[in-house]
């Protein structure tokens, strides 16, 4: 933070000194005054919801009279006698180590294309940002048509060059590459992140690398590669959080009425805990849900973290 | 993208937003290919992916035109035209409650939050008071935290005041500021200079003055940014409505639910007779505010880089 440069000439009075701590104080007291409002948010609905959350982790929540008894670890306990805990868990998993990869690896393509593009970049990086911007539930509505196994247009197109598609939506086996498929139509927000990056990339280290022989794979894990690591941290993290948390895609087309009966392979993590809270009224078990997601997104983050310390290059670091 | 996705009411800071409509930087660009055959290559290659992408849009453009007997003929141009699809969507779904919804809690979402991150930022980027970083620090701690933990006690919270039903729940929070948009718009006013309030100080301007006076107009490009930021976030949450207004009726229904509701209702399984032309017509209705807040995002966001690349 800079000085403040009225501050720093030096009282010559005493007077002064008083007239400047008021000053200060008034200027302390404005500032918390202006961000009250995040501190009242803050306490209610981040710090308060957590630890209320806790407590009704640890009780047996009763919807109909807001009342609710401890029940020590019971709802703990239970997530590891129902099976659908450790289903919708190991279907997230499997999503989010195909997802993440997958996003990462197409839009570094896609950004790669684009930053080695002389003339119309900036038309191509919108034109990739437009399934972004398209509600979820607008792209699920699409894609359940497209992904019909019989007469979808993705089938047709491969039928096209004789290959005879999945049941996408239907064949527990296909579900999740589909709901990554679905994921990546909308890739273009990290492809604008790399993209960023690669332009900061200094064209001298290409130029040096080139004089010294080094081929365009070479270039790539020997320069790009290590001088995006930051963007490339930063994606993997963001991602992989997103990844747990998937929902919208997979509400849609599997779970948007209660009488569907909807394969397994289809209950992720977050559509189980909405379930169990909001149509099972289970608030309970539902929050012990959370907090083990909570610890297990933490302790990815972490291990990201630790790991991309070691491997991330910094510009600023000497 | 979505870090703060699940919170219900406020919803996914994109920060990849800014960096789409960021203008391209003049400095230099990396090894353009230098053979003629090499950049048509390149073009030809972009071309496809961007065919690849945009066929949805065409996709769903062709099938919200078609009868109901051919909505899943795969045609790009229909074989029979069926105007009269955007005509009867709106007898067949309350859409237009839909949007009047989704359009009502989307501006209060994103006035409400634009608003009180700037008064928050401006508190964190101009005064100095004990406790500012460490404070700080826990906004954007903030940003981390999967919406799943916090959106339980939420609703409780909000079923405590019996505001169940109403829009509240879907805005109510945004009056408190968000993590990103606070972290947004404190680094605009950190790039004001600080010479200008401390001169508007000696004319005796009062620090609510200099907030309301100096920086908020100063920093309307990036106001609109956030505004629409949250826009977008709101426009698509499904999340939320699903929780808090579902147990209404249809009419009461934002958006998204109300796509996710009609996709029900015209599913053969559920007894629909597979209308889902409506459907399509629906999700494109929803979609086009999207794209042109789009456009209309890009042009302030290029403003907003310009004006703090002035002072430098």
């Amino acid at each position: 933070m800079a000085i403040d440069t009225s501050t720093a000439t030096r009282p010559s009075r005493p007077a002064q000194v008083g007239r400047r701590d008021r000053y200060r104080l008034r200027e302390s007291v404005a500032g918390y005054l202006f961000i009250t409002p995040w501190i009242i948010g803050f306490l209610i609905f981040t710090a308060g919801a957590m630890i209320y959350s806790l407590v009704i982790s640890f009780s047996d929540y009763n919807l109909a009279t807001n009342s609710s008894t401890p029940i020590g670890f019971a709802n703990y306990a239970s997530l590891f006698q129902d099976p659908k805990v450790a289903t919708s868990l190991s279907n997230t998993l499997f999503y989010a180590v195909m997802a993440v990869p997958a996003e990462i690896i197409v839009a570094l393509l896609l950004a790669l294309l684009l930053a080695r593009m002389s003339r119309g970049a900036g038309t191509f990086r919108i034109l990739y940002y437009l399934p972004k911007m398209t509600p979820a539930v607008a792209t699920a509505a699409v894609f359940f048509m497209l992904l019909n196994g019989n007469t979808g247009a993705i089938n047709q197109g491969l039928r096209f060059f004789g290959i005879q598609g999945p049941q996408w939506l239907i064949d527990p086996a296909w579900v999740k590459p589909s709901i990554v498929m679905m994921t990546l139509w909308t890739v273009g927000g990290t492809m604008v992140i790399f993209l960023a990056a690669l332009k900061n990339v200094p064209v001298e280290l290409y130029e040096v690398a080139s004089l010294d022989g080094a081929g365009p794979i070479r270039k790539f894990f020997s320069i790009t590669l290590p001088m995006i690591s930051g963007a490339m941290f930063f994606n993997v993290i963001v991602l992989s959080i997103a990844a747990f948390q998937v929902f919208d895609q997979a509400f849609i087309l599997y779970w948007r009425d209660q009488s569907n009966a909807s394969p397994d392979a289809a209950l992720f993590y977050a559509i189980y805990i909405f379930q169990e809270a909001f149509r099972q009224f289970d608030f309970g078990f539902a929050a012990a849900m959370a907090w083990l997601l909570f610890v297990i997104i933490l302790i990815i983050t972490l291990i990201q973290v630790k790991v991309g310390n070691r491997l991330v290059y910094y510009e600023g670091e000497r | 993208m979505a870090i703060a996705q699940e919170t219900p009411g406020i919803t996914a800071p994109r920060p990849e937003v800014a960096l789409a409509t960021m203008p391209e930087p003049r400095r230099r660009r990396v090894r353009p290919p230098q053979t003629l055959i090499a950049r048509i290559l390149l073009l030809i290659v972009a071309i496809g992916v961007a065919l690849l992408l945009i066929y949805p849009f065409a996709w769903l453009l062709s099938a919200s035109l078609k009868p109901r007997g051919e909505v899943f003929d795969n045609a790009l141009i229909p074989k029979t035209f069926s105007p009269s699809n955007y005509v009867d969507v709106w007898q067949q779904l309350p859409l237009l409650a839909w949007i009047t919804n989704s359009l009502g809690i989307a501006l209060l979402a994103a006035t409400a939050v634009a608003v009180s991150s700037s008064i928050v930022a401006f508190g964190f980027a101009y005064f100095r008071f004990p406790g500012r970083s460490i404070l700080f620090g826990l906004v954007l701690a903030t940003m981390m935290l999967p919406g799943a933990v916090t959106m339980i006690p939420i609703y409780l919270i909000w079923k405590q005041t019996g505001l169940i039903g109403t829009w509240v729940p879907l805005w109510g929070m945004n009056l408190f500021g968000s993590a990103f948009y606070i972290f947004l718009q404190r680094q605009f006013y950190l790039g004001l200079p600080r010479e200008l309030f401390e001169a508007a100080r000696v004319d005796g301007v009062s620090y609510w003055g200099m907030f309301w006076r100096i920086a908020m107009p100063l920093s309307i490009p990036s106001f609109i940014i956030v505004f629409i930021f949250e826009f977008q976030a709101s426009w698509n949450n499904l999340q939320a409505a699903l929780i808090y207004l579902n147990a209404g009726t249809p009419d009461q229904f934002t958006a998204p639910l109300g796509i996710a509701y009609a996709m029900t209702r015209y599913s053969p399984t559920n007894g629909g007779h597979g209308d889902y032309q409506y459907v399509m017509v629906a999700a494109l209705v929803v979609t086009v505010p999207m794209l042109i807040l789009f456009a209309f995002g890009q042009r302030y966001f290029i403003e907003g880089v310009a004006t703090t690349g002035r002072k430098g």
